[in-house]
């Protein structure tokens, strides 16, 4: 008998992963070397820190083993630097698994990292911040410095979630990175997708798909939906000028320019990439302990 | 800080609010000893003050863990929240 097996399917869901340094500076120059790891539960940043400047990191898929993942992570940042992880002079660990960060220093939550990493990539004048996770997502309300004033957090459904998205990807077999795009390429805004749950708002899609609605004009029903159960946490926390998010949604143009229409109030462009906000406010964490004599 | 523990689901808004800034200044933190079901307990907060925080094995079942001291449970006034002496804490439903 022979059995002819279809090819693997393609993940769309996947995204790129990267690393990235500043080959201009040369850290053995540095009095602190700064290490932050935010381990999330989709994907795991490591970030390193010069005297409080960005110089190094890394932004992967996590795995099934946290310790690893951040090790791997935190290894590939240092890529081609030359610098070892002993040369780090204190770290932080951060997100879903901060307490598997075998070289971490100190936990912080990833609360308190990603305003104080906000804080950093888009300047002090940042008052709220919308952390678009993996599997969950914060509204937080911060100071002047980056301090927390005040956090709400959804981590009990994935609506509003990097994962509701790579499910939809999936399922309409479009590249996570090209879904925001796409999104937006309709001539009028469709209706948003009723539900709430992913796992209903998916079959829900699967309807409209059968009722012959274009991939594009589901993703902007999608992202419509996503963006408004996302506005409506940060309305029960408030929400202050001046506005960012953080997070892989925010490289989501399809959710965050529905999310600014709802809100009617534009977010920052980012300067950086915003998948690294925790773990460049844990560095950031790291190099304040080094400074209070903690590290 | 306004720290606000729960979620909202299809059934409502479910948020146990601290008021940290009120809470670390609050020297015997009376509430945790009044609750019945142990919900909350004292934690070192990112900013090195002892605070009161929902343990995280309640924090996506709250509207259930709460439920005895609603008033639907027969209780006039909620325990922990009476029990706060300085008003930091607040149940939203």
């Amino acid at each position: 008998m022979v059995v002819n097996q279809a090819d693997k399917p393609k993940e769309y869901w996947r995204w790129t992963e990267y690393n990235w340094f500043d080959p201009s500076r040369d850290w053995r120059k540095a009095k602190i070397i700064s290490g932050g790891v935010d381990v999330g539960s989709v994907s795991t940043q490591a970030v390193i820190m010069l005297d409080g400047e960005l110089y190094a990191y890394s932004n992967m898929r996590t795995g099934s083993d946290s310790p690893d993942s951040a090790i791997k992570a935190m290894k590939w940042a240092m890529e081609n630097t030359g610098m070892k992880m002993e040369d780090l002079t204190y770290t932080v660990g951060t997100g879903y698994g901060r307490v598997n960060v075998p070289f971490a220093n100190k936990t912080v939550t990833e609360i308190a990292c990603h305003a104080r990493g906000a804080n950093y990539m888009y300047g002090s004048t940042v008052r709220t911040v919308l952390d678009m996770g993996g599997q969950d997502c914060k509204a937080i309300r911060c100071d002047e410095k980056g301090k927390v004033v005040s956090f709400l957090m959804n981590d009990k459904c994935a609506a509003g979630t990097g994962r509701g998205m790579e499910v939809f990807a999936n399922l309409l077999a479009v590249s996570i990175e090209e879904v925001g795009e796409m999104s937006l390429q309709v001539e009028k805004e469709p209706p948003p997708v009723s539900s709430t749950c992913v796992v209903f708002a998916k079959t829900e899609a699967t309807g409209l798909l059968r009722a012959g609605w274009p991939k594009e004009r589901v993703l902007a029903a999608y992202c419509s939906a996503m963006a408004h159960r996302v506005v409506s946490l940060l309305e029960r926390n408030g929400v202050e000028r001046d506005f960012a998010i953080t997070g892989g949604i925010a490289k989501n143009i399809g959710v965050v320019s529905r999310i600014e229409k709802e809100l009617n109030l534009k977010a920052l462009k980012p300067r950086y990439d915003t998948q690294i906000a925790g773990a460049l406010g844990a560095a950031l964490f790291a190099k304040a302990l080094v400074e209070k004599g903690k590290g | 800080m306004f720290a606000n523990y729960g979620y909202k689901d299809g059934s409502g808004e479910f948020f146990i609010s601290v008021d940290t800034g009120r809470c670390a200044g609050c020297p015997d933190k009376g509430c945790v000893e009044a609750c019945p079901e142990q919900v909350l307990e004292v934690i070192t907060d990112d900013y090195d003050d002892q605070v009161i925080a929902v343990r995280e094995e309640h924090r996506k079942k709250i509207k259930y863990s709460c439920a005895p001291c609603k008033p639907t449970g027969g209780t006039k006034e909620i325990p922990c929240v009476a029990a706060c002496r300085l008003g930091g804490l607040r149940h939203s439903w």
